[in-house]
C-alpha cells in the first residue's frame, strides 16, 4: 500500500489494477505499473499480450472496466477522452505510421504543432516566425528537412516513421508512447531510430512497445514484459531476457 | 487581415474562375436585355432562367464539395437544405401575393383558404418582410444542419451510416411537407408567385438580375470556401477526411469541425434553394426527394471532388445534358444515363474532370522539375 501511494506521487504514468474486457476475453488482466519521469521504458510481450491495449487505455480510446490510469500523479486518465489527453501532454505513434499523405511533411508537422486547437483558432491562424523555427528545428531533428515540401505520401517507409515521431515532438508532449517505431525498418534505420528516440529522451519520457529484442538492447533501458494482459517480468534487459517464465511463453527457448 | 486571406486564398486557378463567372454574370443580362431578339447573340429569357437555375444547383453542388471533397462527410440528404431555404423564400413570396390570390384574402395565402384555415400559423409570421425570409433561409438550414451535425458526430456517425441517415432526414421532411396539415401547401407546395421586392418575377429584367445574383453568390461562396480550406482549418479538414483517428490523438475535437463545416454548408445550401425558388416558380416537397440529394452528389463527383471549381463546373454540364436529353427521343432513358455516368466517372474518372486536368498538368510540372530537381512537388487535392 506504501508503494501505491509512493507511486501516486512520483510516477509520471501510473497504471493500477487495470482490466479490460472485450466479449468476456480479458485483453489486460488486473494490469499495474508505474514509470518515473524522465524514464525509457520498453514494453515487450508475446501477440495478445495486451500491449496495444493498454495504450488505448493510457490515450483514452479504451476505457478500462476496472482500474486507475494516473498521469502526472493527478489526472485520471479514465476520464478524459482523447483529444483531452492529447492537451495534457501524452503524444501516441502508431504502430503503423499514419501521416496525412496528401499534405506535405511541413503541412504535417504543422498540423501536429502545439497550439489552440479550438475551430476558430485554426480559421484565422497565421504562421508567425517562431512556429516557422520550431517546424525547421523539428524537421533536422527527424532528418526530413531536404524534403519538407514532398507530400507525405511520396516518403520512404523509414521517413514516415520519423515524420510520426517529428508529430509527436511537435506536441511537445511529457510522454510519448511508441508502438513497434522500428518494424519494417532497414538495419542502418533501426540504428537512427534508436538514436532518434534517445535523442527525444533526455528531455522527455517514452515508452516504446517493441518486438525487435536487438533494438531493445540497443536502447538500454529498464524493460517490462507483458503477458496475457498483465505483468510478467520488470527489470533490465539481461534479468528479462533470462527469466524463465519469458523465456518460455515469448522468446521460446 | 483580410488581405493576407485573400491573397492566400486566390491562386491562379480561383482568380480565372472568379473572372469567369464575373464575366457570365455581366455579359448575360446585356447579351439578353440590350440586343434585339432578331441579333445572333441575343439570350432568350427562358435561356437565362434556365441557367440561372443551373447556377443555383451549382451553389448547391459547391456546398457539397466543401463537406465531401474536403472532410469525406458525404451527405446523400443535402437537397433537405436546399429546399428548406427555397420553401423560405417561398413563404415569403407566397405572403407577396396578397389579394392577387384567387381567393384574395390579405393575409392567407390561397391553400390556406382552401383549407378552410381562419388564421395564419406562427411559423408564417413575419415572413411578408424580405429581411427576415432571408435570415430564415440561413438560419432554419443552420439550425437543422447543426442540431442534427451535433448529435451524429457526436456519436461519431461516419462513412455509409452517416449518409444514410442524412437520406432518412431528407426523406422524413418530405413526408412531413406532402401534408397539408403541415402549413406549407401540401403536395402543391408553393407557387403562384407575383413579384419579389416589387419587381413581377416573370419580367425578363428580374430574371436577367436573378441569373447575376445567383452568380455573384456562388463567387462570393467560392472565395469563403477557398478563405477557409487554404486556412489552417482546410488542413485539418483535409486530415480529418484521410485520417480521423490520427487527428483526434493530435488533440483536434474532430466533433466541432464537423459541426462547424456542415452546418455551414448547410447555410449555403439553403440561399441556394432561396435563389431557385423565384427563377422556377414553384417550390413543393418533391425538391426533398432523396434522389434529388444523389444527384447533386453526382455533379460533384463529375466535376471532381475536392476541386470546389469542378463542383459548379460538373453542376452545370450535367444538368445541361439532362436538360438536352430529357427533352427528345432519349428522354426515357435519361435515368439509366445518369447512373451509367456515374458508374463510368466512378471507373474512368475518379477524380472528376477538373481533378483529372491538375493531376495531369501536376504530372507534367513534376516531370519538368524532376529533370531539374529531386522530385519537390506541390501539394495536390488541397488545390
Amino acid at each position: 500500500m506504501m508503494w501505491a501511494m509512493e507511486a501516486l506521487t512520483t510516477a509520471l504514468l501510473y497504471l493500477n489494477g487495470v482490466t479490460v474486457s472485450f466479449d468476456g476475453f480479458r485483453a489486460l488482466n488486473n494490469l499495474s505499473f508505474a514509470v518515473e519521469p524522465g524514464e525509457m521504458r520498453a514494453i515487450i510481450g508475446p501477440n495478445g499480450a495486451g500491449k496495444t491495449t493498454m495504450m488505448d487505455v493510457v490515450t483514452g480510446k479504451t476505457r478500462p472496466d476496472l482500474g486507475d490510469v494516473m498521469f502526472d500523479g493527478s489526472y485520471d486518465l479514465t476520464r478524459l477522452d482523447e483529444a483531452e489527453i492529447a492537451e495534457l501532454g501524452i503524444g501516441r505513434k502508431f504502430q503503423k505510421p499514419t501521416v496525412f499523405q496528401n499534405q506535405t511533411v511541413a503541412d504535417n508537422l504543422e498540423l501536429a504543432l502545439k497550439s489552440d486547437r479550438h475551430v476558430r483558432a485554426t480559421l484565422w491562424w497565421q504562421e508567425g516566425p517562431s512556429e516557422r523555427r520550431r517546424i525547421d528545428e523539428l524537421l533536422a531533428t527527424i532528418r526530413l528537412t531536404a524534403v519538407r515540401d514532398r507530400l507525405a505520401g511520396s516518403l520512404s517507409h523509414g521517413q514516415r516513421q520519423w515524420l510520426e515521431i517529428g508529430m509527436l515532438l511537435a506536441q511537445d508532449p511529457k510522454l510519448l508512447l511508441v508502438d513497434e517505431p522500428v518494424a519494417g525498418m532497414t538495419d542502418v534505420e533501426t540504428q537512427q531510430t534508436a538514436e532518434l528516440l534517445k535523442e527525444i529522451n533526455r528531455d522527455r519520457t517514452v515508452v516504446v512497445v517493441e518486438h525487435d529484442m536487438a533494438f531493445v538492447r540497443e536502447l538500454g533501458v529498464k524493460v517490462t514484459c507483458l503477458h496475457e494482459g498483465s505483468v510478467l517480468a520488470e527489470g533490465s534487459i539481461d534479468q528479462v531476457s533470462t527469466n524463465e517464465r519469458v523465456v518460455e511463453v515469448y522468446l521460446g527457448r | 487581415m483580410t488581405t493576407h486571406i485573400l491573397i492566400r486564398s486566390l491562386d491562379r486557378g480561383a482568380t480565372l474562375f472568379l473572372i469567369v463567372v464575373a464575366a457570365i454574370a455581366i455579359v448575360v443580362p446585356i447579351l439578353t436585355l440590350a440586343l434585339p431578339e432578331s441579333s445572333t447573340f441575343h439570350i432568350p429569357t427562358y435561356l437565362v432562367a434556365l441557367f440561372g437555375k443551373y447556377a443555383c444547383y451549382a451553389l448547391l453542388a459547391l456546398s457539397i464539395d466543401l463537406i465531401w471533397g474536403y472532410c469525406g462527410i458525404l451527405s446523400l440528404g443535402h437537397g433537405a437544405f436546399f429546399a428548406l431555404g427555397g420553401y423560405a423564400m417561398g413563404m415569403y413570396l407566397m405572403r407577396q401575393i396578397g389579394t392577387r390570390g384567387v381567393y384574395a384574402d390579405p393575409i392567407l395565402p390561397d391553400f390556406m383558404v382552401f383549407l378552410n384555415w381562419k388564421e395564419l400559423p406562427v411559423y408564417w409570421y413575419g415572413f411578408q418582410f424580405f429581411p427576415y425570409a432571408l435570415l430564415m433561409v440561413v438560419v432554419v438550414p443552420g439550425v437543422l444542419a447543426f442540431v442534427f451535425g451535433w448529435f451524429a458526430f457526436r456519436s461519431r456517425v461516419t462513412g455509409v451510416y452517416l449518409s444514410i441517415i442524412t437520406q432518412a432526414l431528407t426523406f422524413a421532411l418530405m413526408l412531413g411537407f406532402f401534408r397539408n396539415n403541415f402549413g406549407f401547401g401540401g403536395n402543391n407546395g408553393l407557387t403562384d408567385f407575383k413579384d419579389i421586392l416589387g419587381f413581377n418575377v416573370q419580367a425578363e429584367t428580374t430574371r436577367a438580375a436573378l441569373f447575376s445574383i445567383s452568380c455573384v453568390a456562388i463567387m462570393l461562396a467560392f472565395l469563403l470556401c477557398r478563405a477557409i480550406i487554404t486556412s489552417k482549418f482546410g488542413k485539418v479538414l483535409l486530415a480529418i477526411r484521410d485520417a480521423e483517428s490520427r487527428t483526434r490523438f493530435l488533440g483536434y475535437r474532430i466533433e466541432s469541425y464537423k459541426v462547424f463545416v456542415f452546418t455551414l454548408s448547410a447555410c449555403m445550401a439553403g440561399v441556394a434553394g432561396a435563389l431557385y425558388v423565384p427563377q422556377v416558380g414553384i417550390i413543393n416537397p418533391s425538391e426533398f426527394a432523396p434522389a434529388n440529394s444523389i444527384e447533386a452528389v453526382i455533379w460533384v463527383a463529375v466535376g471532381g471532388r475536392g476541386t470546389l471549381s469542378g463542383a459548379v463546373i460538373g453542376a452545370v454540364l450535367v444538368n445541361y445534358a439532362k436538360t438536352y436529353f430529357t427533352s427528345g427521343f432519349l428522354a426515357p432513358y435519361w435515368l439509366f444515363m445518369l447512373g451509367a455516368l456515374f458508374i463510368l466517372v466512378t471507373l474512368l474518372l475518379p477524380r472528376g474532370i477538373v481533378g483529372t486536368w491538375r493531376h495531369w498538368t501536376a504530372l507534367r510540372r513534376d516531370r519538368a522539375s524532376a529533370a531539374a530537381e529531386d522530385g519537390v512537388r506541390e501539394p495536390l487535392p488541397a488545390e
